[in-house]
């Protein structure tokens, strides 16, 4: 490895690794251990992981190929972030071990979380990450005739699914996932950002029923319980949760699937609800998430009477202490009912917003205000990069 | 200090203890609070995943009536403060788009004005840090919570995705509980869940990951010798105090651990009582911490 410690305006520096290491070859369970390296603090965490085997311990074992962010190889957890370790710079590593009281913390590296460790920072990938792709169907399923020459496609259409073609599945989400630490059986970020890569792609045929599939299964798109965690940990700007919502959006509304899950009743029940009365009612979501009322009578599905029942025991305790239905005191002016012509407006916004349906997805656009980088000034719109001008 | 103050739907329905102590709390402390009694839901996420342009118009009237008040805008809730600046990162992104928006304003004669002179919408916790400041609030401590064991709990919305919620400028933010703790006299209690998901948006849909997430912080923040939660959500509070019995059995244990909103502990320091806080109202029961305080005096 080509270092800078030789030259004289060098700006190596020493950093502490403490790394946990599991060696199965030698029965022993996982133990942490300290490395020492010196290295520029704009080179990558992984840098210093080559340094340390190079130098101290050959045995060190850290999965890596490409070490650009391209290969999606070098998953890793560093101080608890699931991340890559060439795409973070050990200077900012060594900052955040220390931001509480910018002291000299060692930075910690551990494997990915949420899957097996094969060896020190090698995990597992196959049963949580590859399996669960292979979940998704991850090909085109097109109708079955070839063409004469390609499929042409609308460009648009192949903009909306860039974001998610834009994966290099590293497994940093999957490490991240929050519902996956709880139910293995979750199908997770990664493969179900995969599978809104073809229910996004015109020429796929089976898009409903991928959607269906993916809405009926208890560990499917309703078991994500929209944590952020997978957002914030992908190096590509992937968005995975943002894809499960859109996946939601795709069965729920676009293709009307009543799921066992009541992922949809749910959703519909709050959105029904907000334009009656401007604020939550929870005691009548509970009601209408499982039961919508029909004339005034509840017409529970056989799938939502389970979920009715499992709630009783909440509904009552809320009652009991009075949590449900009370009404505030303490401060005069607010009301369960927005007061006035309030309600109309709501209703308004809700005419306008259901003729509509923009949706706006700021990885394709970009935003205003913010210095594009050079490789994604082509794609944003020209209307949607005018300048810092207000609208008056 | 003078805010707009949007309490959210779950503070005057299922936690009215809640929106309670906090306006004990902000007359203690001076804060003014203007209600927007004509704002709507934000949403909680919900409504963007059936049409998020609804869900940002919902978000530009509460932000337009806001901006009418010409002050800046205070939430108390962590999922109303993520879904508002979900909405909002959109409605400043694009002004095209945002006068598609202020379109459906216009019956009612508002508009959302994007970065205007003072208006910024910030959760109580914020407030508290960055504008009250620490400092003042030391010294308006009149009860020490010196013997006081607390975890805190944030919730995802508000710590999560840091691009979108201020922390390139404000990079402590999911800090800020902790040193609130502090402030307060109390001692934090670390443990693996502080950051982590409660559960709540599943409970509906996924009952048992929703459970198992709750049981596993609860059960964590009493292994590392918790007193108690205190979280700016109360929808974390709804799966972590509400629905703590049905938790505690997923992951097979039978204590319990008070959950406090964060007003609630605030205002213990302040002096007020517990059940003046509405802390009787809680499921989980908080009587444990109101021993800790006895022979603490409230002067
Ligand atoms: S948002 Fe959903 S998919 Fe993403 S990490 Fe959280 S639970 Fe997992
Ligand atoms: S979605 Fe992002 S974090 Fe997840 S595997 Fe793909 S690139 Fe990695
Ligand atoms: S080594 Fe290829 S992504 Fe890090």
């Amino acid at each position: 490895m080509e270092q800078a410690t030789a030259s004289t305006e060098s700006t190596t520096q020493s950093y502490t690794l403490k790394v946990r290491r599991f060696k199965p070859e030698e029965g022993e369970g996982p133990y942490w251990q300290e490395f020492e390296v010196e290295l520029d603090p704009t080179l990558s965490v992984l840098d210093g992981l080559l340094q340390a085997r190079d130098r101290e311990d050959g045995s060190l074992s850290v999965r890596c190929s490409c070490r650009a962010a391209i290969c999606g190889s070098c998953g890793v957890k560093i101080n608890g972030n699931s991340t890559l370790a060439c795409l973070t710079q050990i200077g900012e590593a060594h900052e955040g071990a220390n931001r509480l009281d910018g002291g000299s913390k060692p930075i910690v590296v551990e494997p990915m979380g949420n899957m097996p460790v094969v060896k020190d920072l090698v995990t597992d990938m196959e049963s949580t990450h590859w399996e669960k792709v292979r979940r998704v169907t991850p090909w085109l399923l097109d109708d079955g005739d070839p063409p004469e020459r390609e499929r042409i496609v609308p460009p648009e259409s192949m903009v909306d699914i860039t974001q998610t073609i834009a994966c290099i599945q590293c497994g940093a989400c999957v490490s991240s996932c929050l519902s996956m630490e709880v139910d293995p059986d979750f199908i997770g970020p990664a493969a179900l950002a995969k599978a809104y890569r073809f229910v996004g792609d015109p020429r796929d045929v089976e898009s409903r029923e991928r959607l269906y599939d993916l809405a009926q299964d208890p560990h499917g798109i309703y078991d994500c319980t929209h944590c952020f965690s997978c957002v914030d940990a992908c190096p590509k700007g992937v968005a995975p949760m943002d894809q499960i919502m859109r996946l939601r959006r795709a069965a729920g509304d676009e293709e009307g699937i009543d799921d066992a899950n009541n992922g949809r009743r749910h959703e519909k029940a709050f959105t029904k609800i907000i334009e009656k009365k401007g604020t939550l009612d929870e005691a009548l979501l509970l009601q209408e998430s499982y039961a919508a009322g029909v004339k005034g009578k509840l017409m529970p599905k056989p799938a939502a009477i389970k979920g009715l029942v499992g709630s009783l025991p909440t509904a009552v305790r809320g009652m009991r202490t009075g949590k449900m239905r009370s009404l505030p005191k303490l401060i005069p002016g607010i009301h369960p009912k927005l007061p006035g012509d309030a309600q109309r407006h709501v209703k308004g916004i809700y005419a306008h917003a259901e003729e509509h349906h923009t949706e706006l997805n700021l990885y394709i656009t970009g935003e205003e205000d913010v210095e594009p980088e050079p490789d994604e000034e082509e794609l944003s719109q020209p209307e949607a990069s005018s300048g810092p001008k207000e609208n008056e | 200090m003078k805010l707009a103050y949007w309490p959210g739907c779950v503070s005057r329905g299922f936690t009215t203890e809640l929106h309670g102590s906090m306006a004990l709390v902000a007359d203690r402390l001076e804060i003014e609070l203007v209600s927007l009694d004509r704002a709507n839901c934000c949403g909680a996420g919900v409504i963007a995943e059936h049409n998020q342009e609804l869900a940002d118009t919902l978000n530009a009237r509460t932000f337009a009536l806001a901006q009418q008040t010409g002050l800046g805008m205070m939430n108390i809730c962590s999922t109303c403060q993520g879904a508002q600046s979900e909405c909002q990162q959109r409605l400043d992104a694009d002004s095209a788009y945002r006068a598609h928006i202020n379109e459906a304003l216009s019956d009612e004669g508002i508009e959302y004005v994007k970065g205007k002179q003072g208006f910024e919408n910030k959760n109580f916790l914020w407030v508290l840090v960055e504008d009250y400041g620490l400092d003042r609030l030391k010294a308006k401590v009149t009860r020490p919570l010196d013997r006081l064991r607390v975890g805190p709990f944030y919730g995802c919305y508000i710590v999560r995705p840091k691009h979108r919620l201020g922390y390139e400028e404000h990079p402590d933010r999911d800090l800020y509980l902790e040193r609130v703790i502090e402030a307060l006299g109390g001692e934090v209690v670390t443990y693996d869940g502080a950051r982590k998901c409660c559960g709540f948006p599943v409970i509906t849909m996924a009952r048992d990951t929703s459970l198992r997430q709750a049981g596993t912080h609860v059960s964590d923040a009493l292994d590392q010798g918790a007193d108690c939660l205190v979280t700016p959500c109360p929808l974390c509070h709804l799966n972590l105090d509400l629905q703590q019995p049905e938790a505690m059995k997923v992951v097979n244990r039978d204590e319990s651990l008070a959950v406090l909103h964060l007003p609630q502990l605030v205002g213990l320091a302040l002096g007020f009582e517990p059940s003046e806080l509405g802390m009787n109202r809680h499921i989980a029961s908080t009587e444990w911490v109101a021993e800790r305080l006895v022979g603490v005096p409230a002067s």
